[in-house]
């Protein structure tokens, strides 16, 4: 009754190419939009922020670059924490060594050498596939969490092997309140989700879904399968570094190569098939479950523990996570392998039809 | 020359210790196409079960025979990895059937996580020893053809030899048994082999089983080296490079491929290393892997790969 596209008109051919061609969805995403920048922030405090929704936000941005090339692709990468390392290094290299570096450029090139590595270590992709590619792309992680702890000039031969980086701007804005902080995250977010929803619309989203249904089918019909997968794991990759130099710069603030270890690799992974392979709402699905159920099962677990009258030990604590975690990952991929997104569809189907099914 | 001899003998035996663990990849893979990450967590599964067990049994044995002590916590840890093998079978395989590759391997990736929690709340995650008399000293061999001898460490030596045992009781149990004949009628074609009548569910759990065995001989190796502990787990990682090298499908190819990357990771780190800062042998073994697969996508000895539109 409320959500159906009957009435809606389109006279125009752009009304009838634009992202969202059912009103109600142009409406409620410009509104989740605005609360986001408005409602949140006054209803959100320090620890919501700096716990959940920076993390969550970033971890979105890169889940939305893996799933470009994973979802979209159909190219499987283990390697997408060395990439956020790499966008990071990238960015706070151009931070210190060139002077006056606007941070936003340097995020922004940050992602642009990701996007060169990323094309470096897609090579393979050209050769082998599947689970042989995805192993391949693991060499991509090895070799970055080498690097970047003994190769000093990349640390700029800093004597602990972290690197840190403080007083963020932009344009005079003095980035350093979690508000602040979770603003310019959102901006950024905001702006390459409509860039990515706009990639997979277009003629290159469309190369890669034909590459990632039968790449020797694709080939027949003229699409060229070396350009289509190199374009993926750049445009991946540059999303990916992006999401580093935000986790380094802005959630960090100072780090060393363990904070992009294989863990966070496949971290996002997991955020990708749970949240759901090939969907740009999927990405930040997979983000919030995979950021948020720690929280929750550290909070609950104790609080679980003292109800029937047994204490939990800390370490106890974190195996029942991993064990925690590990069930419910098992449980959501038999209960729906597409993914989160795939129970959104189908709400939205449903709804469609409400109140009136028949 | 002695040197490079050394070095080329060591990087041998690590090689037989890697593809013990990439052989549970491989049998995995083998008869149910599901990559299975969750092999280093059974890898540290059955090497805390093995340490406690033995642990438990020597003490209501009153410490008398360290042998029987070890005997009683190897099948101890057989039985508990069986047991692991169905409950997987009945609770994950089963229900994801001709699901996609990566979803399976993310199911596993699951499965790894509640293993490594499972079995460090059962048997606690203090570091444990796994001793089964294993001998430590070294011994020098071809003293008189190179000055100074080339050294060898013992323990090496048995371990390379127990793999090489191993291998061979898989290789003849995959030819010759009828329950090795049907697992690779499934492995070649799920629907072909049920259709004559073999039973898909069992096999899984039988390629589980023997896939948990060879994780418990090699954590016992490899824990009676380095010791029990978390890190265990990310042995696993040491072996992929092994298994897409020698190819996916193929038991042979982990033991070659095993010897390659070991050899080309002592040979690098050792002769390449002092250049570029040490510590380069995890992604050496990786990149190595990655050319070969440049040149030969299936790995050395993989079933080709066709595509067919």
């Amino acid at each position: 009754m409320i959500y159906r596209e009957n009435g809606q008109f389109k006279t125009t051919y752009a009304a009838d190419q634009q992202i969202f061609t059912i009103a109600q969805d142009k409406w409620f995403v410009l509104g989740l939009i605005a609360f986001a920048f408005i409602g949140v922030p006054m209803l959100a405090d320090e620890y919501m922020f700096r716990a959940i929704l920076i993390p969550f936000l970033i971890l979105s941005l890169a889940a939305l670059g893996v799933n470009l090339l994973v979802g979209y692709c159909g190219q499987i990468t283990l390697g997408a924490g060395a990439f956020m390392a790499i966008g990071a290094y990238a960015a706070y290299n151009f931070m210190i060594r060139i002077d006056g570096m606007p941070l936003i450029a340097a995020l922004l090139l940050g992602g642009v050498a990701t996007a060169g590595m990323g094309i470096l270590f897609g090579i393979p992709s050209l050769r082998v596939r599947g689970l042989y590619l995805a192993v391949a792309t693991l060499a991509a992680q090895f070799f970055c969490d080498w690097a970047f702890l003994r190769l000093g000039w990349f640390t700029n031969y800093s004597p602990s092997g972290s690197v840190s980086i403080s007083n963020l701007s932009v344009f005079g804005w003095s980035i350093d309140s979690p508000i602040e902080k979770y603003l310019f995250c959102l901006i950024f977010i905001v702006a390459f989700a409509f860039f990515a929803k706009n990639l997979t619309r277009a003629s290159i989203g469309r190369q890669w879904m034909a590459i990632r249904d039968m790449d020797v089918a694709a080939e027949v019909i003229g699409i060229r399968p070396m350009w289509a997968k190199l374009s993926a794991f750049a445009v991946s990759s540059f999303f990916v570094g992006v999401a580093g130099a935000l986790w380094g710069f802005v959630h960090l603030g100072s780090w060393e190569p363990a904070a992009f270890s294989i863990d966070r690799s496949f971290q996002l992974l997991f955020m990708v098939i749970i949240g759901g392979l090939g969907s740009i709402m999927g990405s930040f699905f997979g983000a919030a479950f995979i950021v948020i159920l720690p929280v929750v099962l550290n909070q609950i677990l104790p609080a679980l523990g003292a109800l029937v009258g047994v204490e939990i030990s800390t370490a106890g604590i974190a195996h029942a996570e991993f064990i925690i975690f590990g069930s419910l990952i098992v449980f959501f991929l038999i209960v729906e392998p597409h993914g989160l997104a795939r129970l959104w569809a189908i709400a939205k189907e449903k709804l469609r039809l409400w109140p009136f099914p028949h | 020359m002695g040197f490079f001899i050394e070095t080329l003998i060591g990087g041998l035996m690590a090689g037989m210790l890697y593809s013990l663990v990439a052989l549970g990849f491989v049998l995995i893979f083998k008869a149910s196409g599901v990559f299975n990450f969750a092999q280093g967590a059974m890898v540290l599964f059955a090497a805390l079960a093995m340490a406690r067990f033995s642990e438990w049994a020597n003490i209501a044995l009153g410490g008398d025979s360290l042998l029987l002590a070890n005997v009683i916590a190897f099948f101890g840890a057989g039985v508990v990895m069986f047991l692991v093998a169905w409950v997987i079978e009945r609770l994950v395989l089963r229900n994801l059937v001709n699901q996609e590759g990566a979803t399976l391997l993310m199911a596993t990736l699951g499965i790894a996580y509640v293993l490594e929690g499972l079995g460090q709340t059962f048997f606690g995650s203090q570091i444990y020893a796994i001793d089964v008399g294993m001998p430590k000293d070294p011994v020098i061999m071809f003293e008189s053809l190179f000055e100074g001898g080339v050294m060898i460490n013992k323990e090496d030596f048995i371990a390379a030899l127990i793999a090489a045992v191993l291998v061979g009781v898989l290789t003849l149990f995959f030819q010759k048994t009828p329950i090795g004949r049907a697992l690779r009628a499934v492995a070649d074609d799920h629907q072909a082999a049920q259709s004559i009548g073999i039973p898909l569910n069992r096999t899984w759990v039988i390629v589980w089983c023997v896939a948990g065995v060879v994780a418990l001989v090699a954590g016992i190796i490899w824990g009676s080296k380095l010791g029990v502990q978390f890190s265990l787990a990310t042995v696993a990682l040491r072996a992929l490079p092994v298994v897409i090298l020698g190819g996916l499908t193929s038991v042979p190819g982990a033991i070659v491929g095993g010897l390659i990357i070991g050899v080309g990771e002592k040979l690098s780190e050792v002769y390449l290393g002092p250049y570029v800062g040490g510590g380069i042998e995890i992604w050496f073994a990786y990149v190595l892997a990655l050319v070969f697969l440049l040149f030969r996508p299936q790995g050395l000895f993989g079933e080709k790969i066709i595509n067919r539109v």
